[in-house]
């Protein structure tokens, strides 16, 4: 990796690396580019959240579903940890709490696979500020 | 469909039931779907339901409303005027509850990419606007206008304290010296709080940022992380973040090509709740124990090995991009006229939705306790608040409509601290709170100054004499005079603000504490040296299972006649009561 040498190059930056996220997010490949992000911060981690992680990854994989796993931090639902934030294509992100590992399957098949909602969403309570 | 627990002790199950029941009646079960969600955030409009994708939001539904819903909203396409989420503001039903107000509860400006990026990748923070306030500051702005912009926002100190941020970066400024630091206070050592933790994991790069602009400022070149080695994972972070920026240059000699060098390391604390004191904070990190030093000099003069030095909580830095990037103006407007900005809280204790949040200043306690976090578990009333830890005090139901900020918490006798707030119940006590807190602060005394080390043992020792019933009347004048004392002599933070748990009970709760001086009654049943276990005559069978369990040999009678437990005996350990399979067992 080069470094960023300006200002100028760190908008460069921004803006190229804006765009690869954005065609993760906002692919035309339904099945290829389905995003899950799993809170781990301290919270998370105690609760199970590193297991359903890899668990999920295994479960794609078993059940053949291309999906792009990343780790966050936490996002607040302390109460309902481990959360799980799914987006699909062109789709608003929706964050699962109380997850288990009978519920990534339910998720994986129903949720990511057909698009039917299943209980346990957490509703965005909050606005966050945008910078520029 | 919201199931958080407000919503489903107002029926929310039923109307589920009752929606389910009439699409299937409709044959919309294919086209419909009902799913429940978790709470709103919203409870005292509730019962709520959003529907989706128009989102509407109808609050306060009933079970016999479930039909209206259906047959009205998705048959005919028209929405329920009735229902809809009235603004308190315009008296307006709002259609869209995009526009409705209580999403703007929670406004995330520190928190702002925790739970959004992937704290170990940097160009996701990259993309979010991330290090180009540093840039902007670094090649747009001198170090003086970057220091006016913080100073004109108004940006006040959110590790307790509240002292004007740009204020303190003046002070370091001003001083002339061969080397500065810059460092970064992460030793958050009250119970129940974690918020600095969470914005270390989930964006550990804001505060590296912020550490470097404020290097700019200051002219220092060298940044230090004091955290505490308990957070492994925030530790790990913070090493990954800091190789990152490192790697692109961003951290370094020159960064983005102009003269400005600056790096950043990681010291670890063990964990003292004193080192969070910025001067304690330093001799530690020079290897020295952690004391704390009277001020002046404050460590803007003479700091880390005695050079100067700029201590600011996790926290603030987390708001500092931000600020450049929109500038002052922006954070001004929000807030309350002396606390800018928002304040990130850990919610813990006897409340529903146990979490990291963030509001404006000026937010009140109650749209805290009850809108965001759900309210009290298990239907319980609310009793106190907990602000502040165990430098705070407590507030109660008169103080629950009063807006929350750096002033107003100081005139009810509590204070901001680094933003933990603990709710209680009607079940906890008072007496025992405040004894709770005086444990960990005596714990926690460095025992360099006689009022906190030997002050606070005896405020302890009060205390554990009332919640065992041995309390005189005296007591309570002995609690008050000693903890003013305190408050007013001792060397620093700690000392001077560990009475406030007992000070703030005794001017909130007083009848608490004679009830244990006077009647020898703990009212929420709490002490158990107050507690007497009874045996009912007319629920008992004589099963003899209490007295075969009691680890005390305190419970005595025949088989099929009505036990008794010896008062003198029982070490109220409570087993009893859990065996007991007839309810015939009482704490009085």
């Amino acid at each position: 990796m080069n470094k960023v040498k300006s200002l100028d190059d760190l908008r460069k930056m921004r803006e190229s690396v804006r765009a690869s996220l954005d065609l993760r997010e906002k692919s035309d490949h339904p099945d290829q580019m389905v995003q899950v992000k799993v809170s781990m911060a301290t919270c998370g981690i105690a609760t199970g959240a590193k297991e359903i992680m890899n668990y999920f990854i295994e479960a794609l994989n078993r059940k053949k579903v291309d999906a792009l796993v990343t780790q966050t931090g936490c996002m607040g639902y302390c109460y309902a940890e481990p959360t799980v934030e799914i987006t699909l294509p062109g789709k608003d992100p929706l964050v699962f709490g109380y997850v288990t590992k009978a519920k990534v399957d339910e998720l994986i098949d129903k949720y990511i696979k057909e698009g039917i909602l299943l209980d346990d969403i957490l509703p965005i309570t909050y606005t966050v500020v945008k910078p520029e | 469909m919201c199931c958080g627990t407000g919503c489903r002790a107002s029926q929310s199950e039923q109307i589920i039931a009752n929606l389910q029941e009439i699409l299937l009646q409709k044959e919309l079960q294919e086209e419909v779907q009902v799913v429940r969600t978790g709470c709103f955030g919203f409870c005292e409009k509730g019962p709520v339901i959003k529907i989706v994708p128009d989102n509407t939001f109808y609050t306060e539904v009933k079970p016999e409303d479930a039909e209206l819903i259906v047959q009205e909203h998705l048959i005919k396409g028209r929405k329920v005027d009735r229902l809809l989420y009235l603004n308190p503001e315009t008296q307006e039903h709002e259609p869209d509850s995009k526009h409705i107000t209580f999403y703007k509860k929670q406004y995330r400006i520190a928190l702002r990419n925790c739970g959004f990026i992937n704290p170990e990748n940097i160009d996701e923070y990259i993309a979010r606007d991330g290090y180009l306030a540093l840039g902007k500051a670094i090649t747009e702005m001198t170090p003086e206008g970057v220091i006016q912009e913080i100073t004109a926002s108004g940006l006040r100190g959110r590790g307790g304290g509240g002292f004007p941020t740009g204020v303190k970066w003046n002070f370091t400024c001003k001083v002339e010296a061969t080397q500065k630091y810059v460092v970064c206070n992460a030793d958050e050592g009250d119970p129940g709080a974690f918020m600095d933790r969470s914005i270390l994991e989930g964006d550990p790069h804001s505060v590296l940022e912020a550490m470097a602009i404020n290097g700019y400022c200051t002219g220092a070149s060298k940044g230090l992380i004091y955290i505490r080695a308990e957070y492994p994972l925030a530790i790990e972070r913070l090493k990954i973040a800091i190789a990152q920026a490192e790697e692109y240059g961003l951290l370094g000699e020159h960064i983005l090509g102009t003269d400005f060098s600056f790096d950043i390391e990681l010291r670890y604390g063990a964990g003292a709740f004193v080192c969070g004191e910025e001067t304690a904070l330093i001799h530690s990190m020079e290897g020295l124990r952690g004391e704390a030093t009277l001020k002046p000099p404050f460590p803007s003069e003479r700091g880390y090995n005695g050079f100067p030095t700029n201590v600011n909580n996790v926290e603030t830095y987390a708001n500092i991009p931000v600020i450049l990037l929109k500038g002052a103006d922006w954070f001004q407007q929000i807030g309350t006229e002396k606390s800018k900005g928002t304040k990130v809280f850990a919610l813990a204790g006897k409340v529903n939705n146990v979490g990291l949040i963030e509001v404006p200043m000026g937010t009140t306690l109650r749209e805290v306790i009850f809108g965001i976090g759900g309210g009290i578990k298990d239907g319980k009333r609310f009793k106190a608040v907990q602000t502040g830890g165990p430098s705070g005090g407590c507030l109660t139901d008169k103080h629950l409509d009063r807006p929350i900020d750096y002033d107003n918490l100081i005139q009810a006798g509590s204070m901001m601290g680094s933003g933990g707030m603990i709710v209680m119940d009607e079940d906890d006590c008072m007496v025992a709170m405040a004894k709770f807190y005086l444990d960990f602060t005596v714990e926690e005394s460095c025992g360099k100054c006689s009022p906190c080390r030997i002050g606070n043992k005896r405020l302890y020792e009060i205390l554990d004499r009332i919640t065992k019933g041995r309390g005189t009347l005296d007591d309570l004048d002995n609690l008050r005079n000693l903890g003013s004392v305190i408050k007013d002599t001792a060397l620093c933070g700690l000392g001077q603000t560990s009475p406030n748990p007992v000070l703030s009970t005794l001017d909130n709760f007083m009848e608490e504490y004679e009830a244990h001086i006077i009647d020898h009654k703990c009212p929420a049943g709490q002490c158990k040296a107050l507690l007497s276990y009874v045996i009912d005559p007319y629920k008992c069978t004589g099963c003899t299972l209490c007295a075969r369990n009691c680890p005390a040999n305190a419970i005595t009678g025949e088989r099929k006649i009505p036990h008794v437990i010896d008062t003198k005996l029982c070490i109220k350990c409570g087993v009893c009561m859990e065996k007991c399979r007839f309810g015939a067992i009482t704490v009085q």
